[in-house]
């Protein structure tokens, strides 16, 4: 494969119970790519938590999967409250997700972690009352 | 071990059994999904009490072999039949979480 292939997801915001339709679309297309097992793992996750944070904080977003040659680029976009403290959001253990959300055993304060720990690269861009733009790496051929 | 092995064994309550030969490579536990996400490993039993809907998406993407929900907690049929669609395995235990964990740890 020499050039990219771009998947494009829209994150319905309002159904918490449909998240993560991206992410097993994900799965299954990676697979069909012949994606190692681990590094599909790895991006469905991250992908997961990345869907799974705009539904409880954005209103919902749009997700781009770009599967080129030697990397799997991930660009996670919402126009939600932003993130006010980034330091503070990448601790574990630190959410402000509400209760009803805690109750479905999300709102662990492990999402922006998660996905920082099966990426290879991570950058957030947040503007507080804008959105947040985050995009992850994971390199193939490792 | 098979997760159909494991049922024979543990004597838990299949009510979801789609993929009964996977091979089973230890057990997490865990409540809180995004916990399960970062630390469950591949093919590993998953023992929880949680059984909303998001229960299928996090054992699909972690790849988990089989959710085993312990202390007699139940599971509507729209999730046991959407478990089956995306090829997820639950197991149900009356016993409690440790005893269940004790149960499938003895068993593999």
């Amino acid at each position: 494969m020499s050039e990219s292939l771009t998947f494009h997801y829209d994150v319905d915001g309002e159904d918490f119970t449909s998240a993560g339709q991206a992410s097993v679309q994900v799965k299954k297309n990676l697979r069909r790519l012949g994606i190692a097992p681990d590094i599909i793992r790895q991006v469905s996750i991250a992908m997961y938590e990345g869907e799974i944070n705009m539904v409880i904080h954005a209103g919902g977003g749009e997700a781009d999967v770009i599967v080129s040659e030697d990397k799997i680029d991930i660009i996670l976009a919402d126009h939600g409250p932003g993130i006010a403290d980034i330091e503070l959001a990448m601790q574990e253990g630190y959410s402000t997700a509400p209760d009803s959300v805690r109750s479905l055993g999300f709102g662990a304060g492990m999402g922006l972690p998660n996905m920082k720990r099966y990426m290879d690269e991570m950058t957030i861009d947040s503007t507080v009352g804008v959105g947040t733009t985050i995009k992850m790496t994971v390199y193939l051929n490792r | 071990m098979t997760v159909n092995e494991l049922i024979e064994k543990c004597g838990f309550n299949a009510v979801s059994l789609p993929e009964p030969e996977r091979e089973i490579n230890g057990c997490y536990i865990g409540d809180l999904l995004s916990w399960v996400m970062g630390r469950a490993e591949a093919d590993n039993v998953w023992i929880t009490i949680m059984s909303n809907i998001n229960i299928i998406a996090v054992a699909t993407l972690a790849d988990v072999c089989c959710i085993i929900l312990a202390e007699g907690v139940t599971v509507d049929d729209e999730i046991v039949k959407l478990a089956g669609e995306k090829g997820v395995n639950i197991l149900l235990s009356d016993k409690k979480t440790y005893e269940t964990a004790v149960a499938v740890y003895e068993a593999i």
